[in-house]
């Protein structure tokens, strides 16, 4: 279970998060919705531990253990995953040498015996199916020349191999086109179980249509300002954020 | 040399003076190349081509050049020559400075091509040292012009018309000792027409040692020619290296010289590259790895005289502690090298506040059809790649590891030969682990 209570992020003496409180439970889908610069990946990226933010005050619990203390890999470590909205080029680090660094790198973190390399294409192959990845992707380096919709299905490989207790979708439907969003939202499907949350931000109803939440947040300046359920997000596409501002806000 | 000579200038006409009338060869040329030398003196930071390496103020001392070392001394120094010995290689091994006969395998060097110790061919007069000096910009440098002067031991390598060299030819210095000494080698390697050849030159030497080593390799390569040269500068914490590279290269070769650093705390490696004959492609390569106190100095001319040539530089220097690196590189393109493709690229990772990089790309462009560019970047390992690589797991340093290495292998991707690419590879990893 996921628990963020009164979050305060700053970047740069700009009030970003405003005593956020938040609770995903295990198995559960929750969505995150919100207008441009309300905090969304901001929320992504202190949960997952970017070190430019500034904490002020709040905690972030996953399974009781507040993770704000921990750096970025021991929270990876711990369980938790952002699918990145831009996913990073790495020109010169091979698709599998960093799937097996990664990999690797958690099970040694948690005790655990490290995968040799046919046990990692087994599993590399596994989830590729799945997300129609071609092998041949996996030879070149990391996303350096993938589409944006590539780059999202190397996400999506990722946190299928990594099986992480909380997945953090940040923006994973933009740029996808349709075949795009139907073959990743189906990895997604696949990896939810009752033990594993979600947490999945978007700016469009859209994805919705094929990741079916269970909750439905709006945020606005930096606070969630209403919750409700799946039908909340079609009472957004319909009638827009006007009735959630809240004062202007100039982060993203 | 005028009144003011440092005590290393003084030292180092003592030592010509007290050693010309033993080392082999034509006393005349080693007079020339000294009184040359002695014009000018050891160059300084106002010498243009060495501003950020000023060797008057680095060579406090002219140290005596090493004798022959004996038994003993060959057997400590062996222990140190651990550079590519897995790679199938052919030895010679040159300990302090002259031929090792007794550990050199030269019965077991490649057929068809012949290997001469140099103090042998410089006794004997062979023919192919007519072919010294065959790169005319390389002549007037200091550096070059003290290892004419003082040149005892090295090889004359010799790949006839034709001749395919499979087995890479390994020329491996290790140096020893318990007092300070300098060296003075020079390699003559001549490869003709249609022939190939992968020359690796490997430097080792003890930390603790003060030693000196300047050697000078000189290739001549016949049109139609493949080359792979790699070169790796691992002598101790506490040598200085001076080193310089000239290749003379004809039409349609194939040429390529990587250069590792990870030793010596003072380093200057010259390069001298002359196209000579049309539709050549040649690289020159660099990986660094700098550390402490270290300060390393690639310098390189390019010199493209002839038409329809292309040349690649890509040279990566990672510097953590107060380590200082350098790079000059100058590309020529004579006037009438028209369709002369040149492209230079120069990058520094700084993992600390106290690294320095010095960039000095240079472009002398006197042809008006021709491509070439340069870049040089200076920067910290990026912060968002390293969080990427973090989020999925990897702890700091091996995320550092792993961008240093991807960074590193954009230049060793270009040595052909795996084996000697592993090799490089494990340099890197062995030297990345040793930053804790």
């Amino acid at each position: 279970m996921l628990e963020i209570k009164n979050l305060v992020v700053q970047i740069e003496d700009n009030r970003i998060l405003n005593g956020l409180d938040l609770t995903v439970s295990d198995g559960e889908v929750a969505d995150i919705m919100g207008p441009n610069g309300s905090g969304k990946s901001t929320l992504s990226y202190v949960i997952a531990g970017k070190e430019d933010y500034e904490v002020l005050d709040g905690e972030i619990l996953l399974d009781g253990e507040n993770v704000l203390e921990m750096e970025a890999d021991a929270r990876a470590a711990a369980g938790i995953f952002l699918a990145f909205q831009y996913p990073l080029e790495i020109p010169g680090v091979g698709t599998m040498t960093f799937l097996k660094a990664a990999m690797n790198a958690q099970r040694k973190a948690r005790g655990e015996p490290e995968l040799t390399t046919p046990e990692l294409i087994k599993s590399v192959n596994a989830a590729g199916e799945t997300l129609e990845i071609k092998r041949d992707f996996l030879k070149r380096a990391l996303n350096v020349g993938f589409s944006g919709g590539e780059k999202k299905r190397m996400e999506i490989l990722q946190m299928a191999l990594l099986q992480p207790r909380i997945c953090i979708l940040d923006e994973t439907d933009s740029g996808l086109d349709i075949d795009a969003l139907r073959i990743v939202s189906e990895g997604v499907n696949k990896l939810r179980d009752e033990k594993r949350a979600f947490l999945v931000i978007t700016h469009y109803q859209r994805l919705l249509n094929y990741i079916v939440p269970d909750t439905v947040h709006v945020m606005s300046a930096g606070r969630i300002v209403k919750t409700g359920g799946k039908e909340l997000a079609l009472e957004l596409e319909a009638n827009g954020y006007a009735d959630y501002r809240g004062p202007a806000t100039e982060a993203a | 040399m005028a009144a003011d000579r440092t005590p290393a200038e003084t030292g180092l006409a003592a030592l010509f003076d007290r050693l010309k009338g033993s080392l082999p060869g034509d006393v005349a040329v080693r007079e020339g190349a000294l009184a040359g030398f002695a014009e000018r003196g050891l160059p300084h930071r106002r010498v243009e081509e060495f501003k950020y390496t000023d060797l008057r103020a680095l060579l406090r001392e002219a140290p005596p050049f090493a004798e022959r070392p004996g038994p003993a001394d060959l057997a400590m120094a062996f222990n140190y020559g651990r550079a590519f010995t897995d790679v199938g290689a052919a030895h010679l091994t040159i300990a302090n400075g002259h031929v090792a006969t007794e550990l050199t395998e030269t019965g077991a060097m490649p057929a068809g091509i012949e290997v001469v110790p140099l103090n042998a061919a410089l006794a004997e007069g062979h023919p192919l040292l007519a072919q010294l000096g065959a790169v005319e910009l390389a002549r007037l440098n200091p550096v070059y012009e003290l290892n004419t002067a003082f040149m005892a031991d090295g090889a004359v390598i010799h790949v006839p018309a034709g001749v395919a060299v499979a087995q890479p030819v390994h020329l491996r210095f290790v140096n020893t000792g318990l007092a300070t000494f300098a060296t003075a080698t020079r390699v003559l390697v001549v490869v003709e027409a249609g022939a190939s050849l992968v020359l690796l030159e490997s430097h080792e030497g003890p930390d603790g040692l003060a030693y000196q080593t300047n050697g000078v390799v000189e290739m001549v390569v016949g049109d139609g020619a493949t080359v792979q040269h790699v070169r790796l500068n691992a002598e101790g914490r506490d040598a200085v290296a001076l080193s310089t590279l000239t290749a003379k290269l004809g039409a349609d070769v194939t040429f390529a010289s990587l250069n590792m650093v990870t030793g010596t705390t003072l380093s200057r490696h010259q390069v001298y590259v002359q196209f000579s004959g049309e539709n050549t492609t040649g690289r020159i390569d660099g990986a660094n790895l700098l550390g402490g106190r270290q300060h390393a100095d690639t310098t390189l001319v390019v010199d493209h005289a002839v038409p329809h040539c292309t040349s690649r530089e890509m040279h990566k220097t990672v510097l953590d502690g107060d380590a200082t690196g350098v790079f000059q590189g100058k590309i020529i393109v004579r006037p009438h090298a028209q369709k002369t493709d040149g492209g230079m690229k120069s990058d520094a990772l700084l993992l600390s506040e106290g690294a320095t990089m010095n960039n000095k790309p240079e472009l002398e462009i006197f042809a008006d059809d021709v491509v070439c560019g340069h870049g040089a970047t200076c920067g910290a390992l990026d912060e968002d790649l390293l969080f990427y690589l973090k989020s999925r797991g990897l702890p700091q340093p091996e995320a550092e590891s792993l961008l240093l290495q991807a960074f590193l292998g954009q230049a060793l991707e270009f040595v052909e030969h795996e084996g000697v690419r592993d090799a490089l590879i494990a340099r890197v990893e062995a030297w990345l682990a040793s930053r804790g």
